[in-house]
């Protein structure tokens, strides 16, 4: 969830009323969004660099509010203030204005393979005040960092336009063609010159990488070959805006055009209400409406009120989306403003009815869907055999799935190559670079973490490994193992073994070749030579009990004799 | 073994001399006698008749003691030295003869330093610094009184009140008397009092009971403030446990259990199936595990493939879409689920290959797997818990309805909604209950209706409602069990003695 930070007096201010912190987290609670933080600029800089520096900071204070991800109109004061303000039934009305068509941005061939779109609008004859420039420049950083995903699918510009003069060229060219003067910087470079520069920038070198590779670099020059922009890392320097800049060029380079003209309708619209000509726009915006038309009975059914038509046109209303009863009484026709992206099904304007109803209103009922409960067979299998191993007294471990090479190779003197694991390409560390393939390592490290309990430590657990397999879909499956180790001064093979008879016996096969089971001395790796057996059910080898080899009980970090039972339950289905 | 631990303060049973002669004293006297008393009369150390008292006690009424302290004075070392030999300072007076003694010679005296600057405050002497051969001591009085030796006299005589306050803390301050306290017992004739020690028995045998011989015997009484012995078993894990609870909750409402054995899945149906368009965050390599091998899924419904690209790049059922380049490629990568509604996807496709559509309700609890950063309450594998309902017609309230039930099972039953937003789910609501102990509203659970977007592309008739919630199964277990730290609950680092330790799970008490 983004967080917004606005000052609280502003707020309220743009509310038209005061509000206690309570009162506000309520009102937050109820549109889905989350007080996080009161605070104060001087709070925040005391906290992170001491009190010291705060000394000088601001204590006005601050309302940091989580919103959820798809309501790119809250991202600033202006949409916040439009989304609370719930008995506005003045909506703004965005238009474009038919007469500034002189403006235009050319979009060149050369971007296709980079960055191939491109979107433009103009903020005329607009007042900033310190408050608002903020405002303006926190809510671009919010649209990159969310919707933009970090400058790779929207990249946002802005100029001003009086320093600047159209019609405006977005091209690609190779690096070392490109040669200006970057934001707050004294001197020209070439691109190739400034993606080292900003190698060490904080701020900037996390977005490098999205053309660093590119034969190309995308530009944006105006009719006199000036830089705008080299998309999506820094503008020129020539065009930057000021709190006293009048007139804002607004770009949105991209990858993916929706996004984009979606980003470049969320700034204009929310700035343009301190323009001359509020909600007046130029330029190349979509500024969307769309009509939805939807009935009474389908927000009634699918929420579970009972209102009319007019009611629900009135609760819609109070959430934006200005609407209206048709004619005949019947439907409910709705109009989505751009600002409202995340509107895009009739289910998404049934959610605002039964928001602006209050979910906590809502009749709370019971369907009437009969069915009869069945337990997934595996489980319930194992929920049995669980108690029973307990009651034998072992006590349960509970390991994790994921684990390092090494934990299901190395340490057990096994070949990572037979061990049939499905392996992770992203882990941030080892402990994930595997799913297991053998409860063992799980156990045999729950014993090291507990050398000190008193010994026996007799241990099981029953769960799910994970084995590379063609003939399922995505490649591998899930088997459920039935793990146990004996940890004393004595290695328990006989210990071991019983258990192995007790479930056996719980499962009702009894012992012999046929159609019972039997065990049969096998040679394995990680077992002590002599001291591994085979077990077979119903003629088919489910897996191996004996005593653990001196270099497996040392490279799990363990001192005693150990030995472990590891079979696979699926059989017994 | 532990209920005979009252043997440790027991006097060897043979040695019952003692005890018999400590009974015939109580015998004698009225109304009681105080074990200080006892110890000197049979010329014993207190503390021997201490011990006495407490076999006895031991033996069951024979009789009673009442604790009681009392102080007394007594002489140190030092001081029973200045009793029988006489103050430093009396004995340096004593050891000056007529014709007075050189300085150096009386401090080489035992008792010279100390007696000297006594004596001479006292005015019992006096030096004279100018004689020759150096300073010499001579007597002042003819005779003197050694008063400090009469009144420590005094004290090891036991008359120790007839000296004042004052006087006795100036001699505890010249260290030669102190004061102590000395916890002695008054003891009474029991119920069952008799002179005569009878031997105890520990333990009941089948010879006695054979013989009829316990009737006869007198049993030494257990020790009931004890702890006993733990049986000798085995133990479940206490997140099994609350997972086998909740797992009984769902089967008691009639949900049908999803085979969530599956931990690798395709991103189809992980993320595409439920509508999360391939841009979206949590598709990220920082949130998601992505395996190398096997690296691709293949083999998916292609029909069904087709018409979940459609909804995503154009739209479709009634909604316009995200309208971007839906890749297959993204959609085949294989990924550790990153939550278990991907089962529920595939369930409630096959639901809607059925002939005819059957309402159902499903739940699951297993485990699922993000690539997140670590700390106190995340680890990159969790269990999830969800229930799923589908049926014709149901509501919000429905949701509402079902989960209000759902949580009085678990004791909650003050439960509040606040809107949320999940790609997959609309309208979207985070569960709250009231927690008495914080005293505010803590967010308990996620839930919320499938979208048509997902719902429609898989066949499931127009008129069909998907509900569902989820909520993690540590949580409520670390609640349950006080658990701060989940890696104290869940992996190889676990203490095993919290494992035996815990209690069993009654999630609604």
């Amino acid at each position: 969830m983004p967080t917004v930070s606005v000052k609280r007096d502003l707020l309220f201010q743009a509310l038209g009323r005061t509000f206690t912190d309570e009162e506000f987290d309520e009102l937050c609670f109820e549109f889905g969004l989350e007080l996080d933080e009161i605070t104060s600029e001087k709070d925040i800089i005391s906290r992170e660099q001491g009190d010291q520096k705060a000394s000088e900071a601001s204590d006005v204070v601050l309302y940091k509010i989580d919103v959820p991800a798809n309501r790119y109109d809250l991202l600033c004061l202006e949409g916040l203030v439009r989304g609370l303000q719930q008995l506005s039934i003045l909506l703004p009305e965005y238009i474009r204005d038919p007469d500034q068509n002189w403006l235009s941005l050319l979009l060149s061939v050369q971007t296709a393979s980079v960055r191939p779109h491109a979107v433009a609008a103009v903020l005329r004859n607009i007042t900033f005040t310190p408050e608002r420039y903020d405002s303006f420049i926190e809510l671009q950083e919010k649209l990159h960092q969310n919707i933009c995903r970090r400058r790779t699918l929207v990249a946002i510009g802005t100029h001003d336009l009086d320093t600047i003069s159209g019609p405006f060229t977005y091209t690609a060219k190779a690096p070392d063609d490109i040669r200006f003067k970057p934001l707050n910087q004294n001197q020209e470079y070439s691109a190739t010159q400034l993606m080292g520069f900003y190698k060490t920038d904080s701020h900037l070198r996390h977005y490098l990488h999205i053309i660093e590779d590119e034969p190309l670099y995308p530009v944006i020059y105006d009719s006199n070959g000036i830089v705008l922009s080299m998309p999506p890392i820094i503008n020129g320097d020539h065009s930057k805006i000021s709190v006293n800049t009048k007139n804002v060029f607004i770009e949105c380079t991209a990858t993916d055009l929706t996004k984009a003209k979606i980003v470049l309708d969320m700034i204009v619209t929310m700035f343009s209400e301190h323009c001359d000509q509020p909600f007046t726009l130029n330029g190349v915006v979509e500024l969307a409406y769309r009509t939805e038309t939807l009935s009474a009975d389908y927000i009634n059914s699918k929420v579970g009120i009972n209102e009319t038509a007019e009611s629900i046109a009135q609760l819609l209303t109070r959430m934006c989306l200005k609407s209206e009863v048709t004619s005949d009484g019947a439907e409910i026709q709705v109009e989505i403003p751009p600002t409202r992206s995340d509107v895009i099904h009739a289910c998404d304007i049934m959610e605002d009815a039964a928001m602006a109803y209050g979910f906590n209103n809502i009749t709370r009922t019971t369907p009437r869907t009969y069915t009869v409960a069945n337990q997934f067979p595996l489980n319930k299998l194992t929920e049995l055999l669980r108690l029973d191993l307990a009651t034998a007294g072992f006590t349960e471990a509970l390991t994790f799935a994921l684990c390092s090479q090494e934990d299901i190779a190395d340490k057990l003197q096994k070949n990572l190559k037979d061990t049939k694991a499905v392996h992770i390409s992203n882990p941030k560390t080892a402990e994930f670079q595997v799913a297991r393939t053998t409860l063992l390592p799980g156990l045999l490290k729950t014993l090291a973490a507990n050398r000190k309990m008193p010994l026996p430590l007799k241990l099981f657990e029953i769960s799910d490994v994970v084995l590379r397999d063609e003939s399922t879909d995505v490649g591998a499956r899930n088997s459920r193992r039935l793990c146990a180790v004996y940890y004393n001064k004595t290695p328990g093979f006989e210990v071991i073994h019983g258990l192995l008879d007790r479930v056996m016996q719980l499962l009702e096969v009894k012992p012999g070749r046929n159609h019972g089971y039997y065990i049969q001395a096998a040679e394995d790796s990680t077992y002590f030579p002599g001291r591994c057996a085979e077990i077979f059910s119903h003629g088919k080898s489910i897996g191996r009990l004996g005593v653990l080899h001196p270099d497996v009980i040392n490279s799990f970090e363990l001192t005693m004799p150990c030995s472990a039972l590891d079979i696979d339950i699926e059989p017994f289905l | 073994m532990r209920y005979t631990k009252l043997e440790v303060g027991f006097l060897n049973m043979a040695d019952t001399g003692i005890l018999e002669s400590l009974l015939r004293l109580v015998d004698k006297v009225d109304g009681g006698i105080d074990s200080q008393v006892v110890a000197s009369s049979l010329g014993v150390d207190h503390q021997v008749v201490v011990g006495a008292v407490k076999s006895v006690q031991a033996l069951g009424e024979v009789i009673e003691a009442e604790q009681r302290s009392s102080k007394h004075w007594e002489l140190t070392g030092e001081g029973q030295e200045i009793a029988e030999q006489g103050s430093h300072e009396a004995r340096v007076f004593k050891a000056i003869p007529e014709e007075g003694l050189s300085q150096s010679q009386l401090m080489k005296l035992p008792s010279g330093k100390v007696g000297f600057s006594k004596a001479m405050s006292n005015k019992w002497i006096h030096l004279d610094k100018g004689h020759e051969g150096g300073p010499r001591v001579f007597r002042m009085v003819e005779s003197i009184e050694d008063v400090v030796r009469k009144k420590l006299q005094q004290v090891q005589m036991g008359h120790s009140s007839q000296l004042e306050e004052k006087e006795k803390n100036e001699l505890k301050k010249r260290k030669l008397l102190t004061e102590v306290t000395v916890k002695s017992y008054w003891i009474t004739k029991g119920s069952n009092f008799s002179t005569i020690i009878t031997k105890q028995e520990t333990e009941l045998t089948p010879e006695m009971i054979a013989s009829g011989s316990w009737k006869e015997k007198k049993f030494k009484p257990y020790n009931f403030d004890a702890m006993g012995v733990a049986p000798d078993s085995g133990h479940l894990h206490p997140l099994m446990k609350v997972r086998t609870q909740f797992r009984q909750i769902f089967l008691e409402m009639g949900f049908t259990e999803m085979p969530t054995n599956n931990f690798i899945e395709s991103s189809f149906w992980n993320f595409d199936s439920l509508f999360q368009p391939q841009q979206h965050p949590a598709r990220d390599q920082h949130d998601t595990f992505f395996l190398s091998d096997p690296a691709v899924a293949h083999d998916f419904p292609q029909d069904y493939l087709e018409r979940v690209k459609k909804v995503h790049s154009e739209g479709g059922y009634g909604s316009q879409g995200y309208k971007y380049d839906w890749k297959i490629e993204e959609a085949q990568k294989n990924i550790l689920r990153t939550h278990t509604t991907a089962v529920s996807a595939r369930m409630l496709y096959k639901l809607a290959q059925q002939e005819e559509f059957t309402p159902v309700k499903y739940f699951s609890i297993d485990r699922v797997f993000r690539n997140e950063t670590l700390d106190a309450t995340h680890l990159a594998e969790f269990h999830q818990i969800e229930g799923v309902v589908a049926d014709y017609g149901l509501t919000l309230g429905d949701l509402m309805g079902v989960l209000h039930q759902f949580f009085t099972k678990l004791g909650i039953t003050k439960l509040r909604f606040k809107p949320a937003y999940n790609p997959y789910t609309e309208p979207s609501m985070e569960v709250f209950s009231y927690h008495k102990g914080l005293n505010k509203w803590v967010e308990v659970g996620n839930s919320g209706v499938f979208r048509p977007e997902m719902l429609l592309p898989m066949g499931l008739p127009e008129g069909v409602s998907v509900i569902a919630w989820g909520l993690s199964l540590e949580r409520p277990t670390m609640i349950k069990y006080g658990i701060n730290n989940i890696r104290e609950l869940v992996g190889h680092k676990v203490n095993l003695q919290m494992v035996y330790d815990s209690p069993v799970c009654r999630l609604d008490s």
